[in-house]
């Protein structure tokens, strides 16, 4: 028979699940109530564990991306053909990692460490944008990344400016200002090489045939089979679909084709009046999932250049925690 | 088409090669840490000296001629850049001794550049706000590493006696510097003496050792600036021209 103090505590148990469960009720409208009236959501303010969740995986997964990208274009660092393009493509290196460096920041402001999120990049456990496994063959691949590549990023993250999540919104105003700058600067590279020397032409129209499907796959999964769309959508942090995104590259990027005088390689891709965007052909998305998986060309030579750089450098990351640790500065 | 350099060039046109090779040549090899930078920060410092250094390189460069050919068309044998700053990456220790012997001189000869009226005093002046930058931040990482981990102590070390040999070039005269055309030069005894302390005092600072040995290698010292270069220098331009020469007259 229980005593009078085990009643006791069994309905205080019970008053207190009853107060946490209105106390989150009540968190819960007010949370949702901001988010429907386009409040920011800000790091103190209460959040529901599924949202601060997806934040961290599209933040880190973005940060991750920042990083790893800087591998196919540095791969031209050192042999870009003049000191002018040598120092567009630099900036745009370092330009890059301070993108990484924000994005972990905001990341943080949800409670997660980079240390931890490097480490679950570094072991497969987070994922970076699919585009970066894929060579870079030549030097007119460094242009199509920034027409092609920076413009569907580009078209991804405009939204993101105004997504729900503070920190998220801001840091993609600074890198979006950023990233137009660069897409520039590759049509611009691309159009000094199609107007350049036929083989210059060639390698810009070839550079463009190989990046062309990969970039439009960076849209994500066709919308009935994104995993986190409808949620994201709910909560304000994806403002369209994968494929509303997706048209409105295509749409945007035919006719900058047509005054690079180089072609897309589409043989579907066609005007519909109807519905006034273009109609393109199916995506092999076979490939995409391949990829995503692990087994595209470069999903290898990428991670293993990504840890061995932090393994390499553990010792000086050690170096400067216990030099901190004796003289008291912050850690490096 | 490839410019011949000789030791003929007009004065200002060899000294604007010698610095602009310095310049592009370190730019380069900086360049190669992308994306393999020990820490992100690190990643931005590196590309953020290498673009200081490239920028350099481009405006002393054009002085000489036109940046890319002779960027791109030159042989080794005709490069007038330090063999010290030829010098591979190797660990990130290594990278900073280079960067702390280079940065020091380099901060020193553009503030007594930036001081007088000649013809690189303008570029001086811009330039030696840059380096001041690049100076702090070799010195800052001689410390950490130094007086760090046991592990860093002995790479640091080993870098900075490594690369000593490579010194002494720095404080050969380069024609054009000295003030011959009226303006004050620089005094290249005083330069090495201030730029002894300066190294020397970070050094200890850091609870390393101070290198002992010869400031020269078997090549007389000023051999860089005379185009006797070291081997990985060649293969370095190898892979920085290649592309350039392989569509000869086309513009990028």
């Amino acid at each position: 028979m229980a005593t009078a103090a085990e009643h006791q505590t069994a309905r205080s148990e019970a008053d207190q699940a009853a107060a946490d469960a209105a106390r989150t009720a009540a968190h819960t409208a007010a949370f949702d109530a901001a988010v429907a009236a386009d409040e920011r959501i800000e790091p103190r303010d209460w959040m529901p564990d599924a949202y601060r969740a997806s934040l961290v995986r599209q933040i880190a997964q973005h940060a991750h991306s920042e990083i790893i990208g800087m591998q196919p274009e540095a791969n031209w660092i050192t042999r870009a053909p003049s000191l002018r393009r040598k120092a567009i493509l630099m900036a745009k290196v370092q330009d890059e990692a301070g993108h990484g460096l924000y994005l972990y920041s905001a990341a943080e402001t949800l409670g997660a460490s980079r240390d931890e999120l490097l480490d679950k990049l570094h072991s497969g456990r987070q994922k970076y944008s699919s585009i970066f496994n894929y060579p870079t063959l030549t030097w007119a691949d460094v242009g199509a990344i920034g027409w092609l590549v920076d413009g569907a990023a580009i078209t991804n993250q405009v939204p993101l400016c105004r997504c729900s999540y503070g920190p998220y919104a801001r840091a993609m105003v600074r890198v979006c200002k950023e990233e137009s700058f660069h897409q520039r600067q590759g049509y611009e590279s691309l159009l000094a090489l199609s107007r350049g020397t036929e083989a210059q032409h060639a390698m810009a129209q070839d550079a463009v045939d190989r990046w062309w499907w990969p970039s439009l796959m960076m849209f994500g999964p066709p919308d009935d089979e994104s995993s986190h769309s409808e949620q994201s959508m709910t909560w304000k942090i994806k403002r369209h679909s994968n494929d509303e995104l997706r048209q409105r590259f295509v749409d945007i990027c035919v006719p900058q084709a047509e005054s690079l005088g180089l072609t897309l390689p589409d043989p579907d891709l066609v005007w519909n009046e109807e519905r006034g965007h273009h109609d393109f052909g199916a995506i092999d998305w076979t490939e995409f999932w391949a990829v995503l998986k692990g087994n595209g060309p470069c999903n290898e030579q990428r991670i293993t250049q990504r840890r061995n750089a932090h393994e390499e450098g553990a010792w000086v990351r050690e170096a400067a925690a216990a030099f901190a640790a004796k003289h008291g500065e912050a850690k490096a | 088409m490839s410019t011949p350099l000789t030791p003929t060039a007009p004065t200002a046109t060899a000294t604007a090669l010698a610095l602009g090779d310095d310049a592009l040549v370190l730019s380069h090899r900086l360049g190669e840490w992308a994306g393999h930078a020990p820490v992100l920060e690190e990643e931005v410092a590196l590309a953020n000296i290498a673009l200081d250094l490239l920028g350099q390189a481009r405006v002393l460069l054009s002085l000489a001629g036109d940046e890319d050919e002779l960027a791109y068309l030159r042989e080794e044998r005709a490069f007038r850049n330090l063999q010290l700053v030829e010098q591979p990456n190797g660990d990130f220790a290594r990278t900073i001794a280079r960067q702390l012997y280079f940065s020091t001189y380099q901060n020193l000869l553009y503030g007594q550049l930036a001081s007088g009226d000649g013809t690189f005093a303008p570029l001086a002046a811009k330039a030696v706000k840059e380096v001041a930058y690049h100076q702090d931040h070799a010195e800052q990482w001689t410390l950490r590493l130094g007086d760090g981990t046991a592990e860093s102590h002995e790479r640091m070390q080993r870098g900075l006696d490594a690369l000593w040999r490579f010194t002494g070039e720095m404080f050969q005269p380069v024609g054009g510097l000295d003030g011959a055309d009226g303006t004050g030069g620089v005094v290249w005894p005083a330069l090495r003496e201030s730029w002894t302390a300066s190294v020397s005092a970070v050094i200890e600072k850091a609870t390393l050792t101070v290198p002992t040995g010869p400031q020269e290698g078997a090549w007389a010292a000023g051999a860089g600036r005379q185009g006797l270069h070291t081997e990985s220098f060649g293969r370095m331009l190898a892979e920085m021209q290649h592309l350039h020469r392989s569509h000869p007259g086309a513009s990028w």
